[in-house]
């Protein structure tokens, strides 16, 4: 590859070959080494589909129920495997549906590439059948968009998705396709971004942030760090725990960050936010430095903000300056990746222990586990919980399966009690909160980890939302294991209707229909567990089969998730019960 | 305390970006007062002048998210005392009152004003200045029948000396050496 400098862009550039528009997407594809997409055909980008055919060997295409499940099996895929998740659709209709996958991945920082078909260019702006302005739609939820209208333009804007979509912030990018310039010839390009003059994913370390950092740190006496996705995006895993291990600082993680430490690591003090562990929310408001790692307190995390960690010096470790001092204020704000960064910073930490503080977490600890984690794991009434489920799967899989969660309920219990060993294990929509999301997702992540577990937990409102993508599974016989946790309620709205709403329950009640029935009817395995002392040996039966497998629970009806911070309430402020 | 600020935005020449720009400012629900665009000094390196009544933590905070668009190559923001501004503001009259002797004529002398162009119905007049100073004029002409009035957005000169040459031959740099 040549490098070619344009004005504003830096890009190696591979010697031309004739093709048509719909070649080039593909080939474009291919040279970005994807290797599978998720999809749903449709009139405006049927060139592109024709040209599938002639590389279905090297490039699969799923054919998801509905143009959502096609970005969440992406995103599935981008967060298992950490590449850059791909789906396409037609225009109008097909592009509209996938702005909430779109919008999920936004505020999640998920690499995806997502191309639409377009009317003809000559039809733009008349109202042509299926034509909707994708690129307007869609620009307030991507990184980046853009739209093609001559089959020249198409190396370098898939070169340009793929390089936006997965530098810096990684995030959802899309490329709309007219037909014309589908079908349109032209002189195919290999292009390899270098960079834009008007971008830059990361920021050159500032030693001397990180020195003011490590000064913080090392003269902290109850130092607490708060660790996010970046730690998983940035693959820093290993850097990460280097760094807690040598200072002896107690780290809590968003439900983004989950997985990026073992559950079980020593300085794990659990999960931060409004469903989150009581320890690490109470003791935010105690520490003296606050060190945040690749997260961007989200308002789910912070609470209150005027009551937040006011009395802390605060440190921020962030590859986006627009993250700094958005919510928190920050101390010292290190911009940068997070390996980097957290392998300068390491160098200058002392080494230490920070044995007391630490026990103030274990002490807080029992108190929770006392008053809400007993019960929840090894409940005394005959009721089945959610909690119970989680616990048994941890133990059939030993923390080595890929988690996916739907929202509500069930996802803050999964997220509270599944146990990891390994990163990029908790697949949740987090900064979204996107019913509906686990379903494809699982697809995804199973798609892009074949030998490993992957189980998606989901609540029965969820489930309905994306159901269809039980026929994706049986078509493309991906072995994905489904547990539906179903207590006939929209459960966490619900919650709050009991606990906010005067238990008025205003259209939370839940009619289902019979799930065994209907997964029958795709051909998968099901099993439906109402006693528990049928759950472990069904938990089994699912983790055996080679094949997909629906596993229903029904779980007590009207139980509550805790601890919680109620809106508005400070994160010292969390609930018990 | 609200403040008035400018916010110059230098971006590539792209369809949309426009879009892009007041998307940032539609979502927080703040009211752009007044916006010019047009290409700067540097070959396809358009500018934005876009002026906003807002705290200056939101504005800090709006200046660093249009950075993070990818074909926005920088954001500044500042107060009225660190930049020098005008505004061009146009003013259609019947002509007959701009005749000789008349006050209307004594108006358009004493602000400086430019006649552009006379016609037989309608002269236009031109005033360039602060928004005060155009409306000044504005005021003082309206009993004579103004027929069409047009006010441009803000342009705007920042006093710090950085050039945005200087910047783009940086970042250029910066990508040449990765």
């Amino acid at each position: 590859m040549k490098t070619v400098e344009l004005q504003n862009e830096v890009f190696a550039q591979k010697p031309t070959q004739t093709m048509s528009g719909a070649q080039a997407v593909v080939q474009a594809l291919i040279d970005e080494g994807t290797d599978l997409l998720f999809g749903y055909p449709g009139g405006a980008i049927m060139p592109v589909y024709d040209a599938l055919y002639d590389v279905e060997d090297r490039l699969n295409h799923v054919l998801t129920r509905h143009e959502q499940g096609a970005t969440h099996a992406a995103q599935g895929y981008a967060r298992a495997t950490g590449k850059v998740g791909v789906c396409i659709a037609t225009s109008g209709p097909g592009a509209t549906n996938l702005i909430t996958g779109i919008a999920d991945a936004q505020i999640d920082s998920t690499p995806l590439v997502c191309i639409t078909g377009q009317v003809h260019s000559h039809l733009l702006g008349t109202d042509a059948f299926q034509e909707t302005d994708v690129v307007g739609i869609s620009m307030p939820v991507t990184k980046w968009n853009f739209q093609v209208t001559k089959a020249e333009e198409i190396p370098m804007a898939i070169a340009k998705a793929f390089y936006i979509a997965r530098s810096g912030r990684p995030g959802p990018v899309l490329v709309d396709i007219t037909k014309d310039a589908q079908f349109e010839q032209l002189e195919y390009s290999q292009y390899s971004f270098k960079g834009l003059r008007s971008y830059q994913p990361k920021s050159k370390l500032n030693m001397q942030k990180v020195a003011e950092a490590a000064e913080l740190i090392n003269a902290a006496k109850k130092p607490f760090v708060l660790f996010g996705q970046g730690v998983l995006l940035s693959q820093a895993e290993e850097a990460f725990k280097a760094f807690i291990e040598k200072a002896g600082i107690p780290s809590a993680w968003t439900i983004m960050g989950a997985s990026a430490l073992d559950s079980d690591h020593y300085l794990n003090v659990g999960m931060l936010g409004m469903h989150g562990n009581y320890a690490p929310n109470k003791l935010t408001n105690e520490c003296d430095v606050l060190i945040a790692v690749g997260m961007r307190f989200d308002d789910r995390v912070t609470g209150d903000l005027s009551r937040y960690a006011k009395q802390a010096k605060v440190v921020h470790l962030e590859i986006d300056p627009a993250e700094i001092d958005k919510n928190v204020k920050t101390d010292v704000a290190v911009l940068g990746d997070a390996k980097e960064a957290l392998l300068a910073l390491t160098g200058l930490v002392d080494e230490n222990k920070h044995e007391s503080w630490l026990a103030e977490f274990r002490k807080l600890e029992q108190e929770e586990f006392a008053m809400v984690v007993k019960d929840e794991l090894t409940p005394s009434s005959k009721e089945l919980t959610m909690g119970e489920v989680m616990r048994t799967i941890n133990q059939c899989t030993d923390g080595q399966a890929i988690v996916v969660t739907d929202v509500g309920q069930h996802q803050m219990i999964a997220c509270r009690y599944a146990k990891f060993k390994q990163s990029k294990s908790l697949i949740t929509s987090g900064g979204l909160g996107t019913m509906g999301f686990c379903l494809p997702a699982a697809i995804g992540a199973k798609m892009g980890h074949p030998n490993r577990e992957v189980v998606a937990v989901i609540g029965d409102g969820g489930f309905q939302m994306t159901i269809q993508e039980l026929g994706t599974i049986f078509q493309s016989k991906t072995p994905v294991k489904i547990v539906v946790l179903n207590n006939e309620f929209l459960g966490m709205v619900r919650q709050w209707q009991d606990l906010f709403f005067d238990k008025r329950y205003a259209s939370t009640t839940m009619v289902n229909p019979d799930f065994q029935t209907i997964v029958k009817g795709y051909h998968i395995q099901t099993r439906e567990v109402r006693e528990r002392s049928e759950l472990e040996s069904a938990v089994k039966e699912m983790l055996n089969s080679t094949e997909s497998f629906f596993l229903e629970v029904k779980v007590g009806r009207e139980k509550n998730v805790f601890p919680m911070v109620p809106t508005g309430a400070s994160v010292s402020e969390i609930r018990l019960k | 305390m609200k403040r008035r600020y400018t916010i110059s935005v230098f971006t590539e020449d792209m369809v949309g970006l426009l879009n892009r720009v007041t998307i940032i400012f539609t979502r927080r629900k703040i009211n752009i007062h007044s916006i010019a665009a047009s290409e700067s000094e540097v070959p396809n390196v358009h500018r934005y002048t876009i002026v906003i009544e807002e705290h200056e933590d939101t504005v800090k905070k709006i200046v660093l998210q249009l950075e993070k668009q990818v074909e926005i190559i920088k954001a500044f923001y500042h107060l009225d005392e660190e930049i020098v501004y005008q505004e061009i503001a146009l003013y259609k009259v019947p002509t007959d009152v701009l005749a000789a002797g008349k006050e209307a004529e004594k108006i358009v002398r004493a602000h400086y004003a430019r006649v552009l162009s006379v016609e037989s119905q309608f002269t236009v007049i031109e005033k360039t200045g602060q928004k005060e100073e155009t409306q000044a004029l504005f005021n003082e002409l309206k009993p004579f029948g103004i027929l069409e009035f047009v006010r441009s957005g803000r342009i705007a000169i920042t006093k710090p000396m950085r050039t945005l040459t200087a910047i783009v031959e940086e970042l250029e740099s910066e990508i040449k050496q990765n």
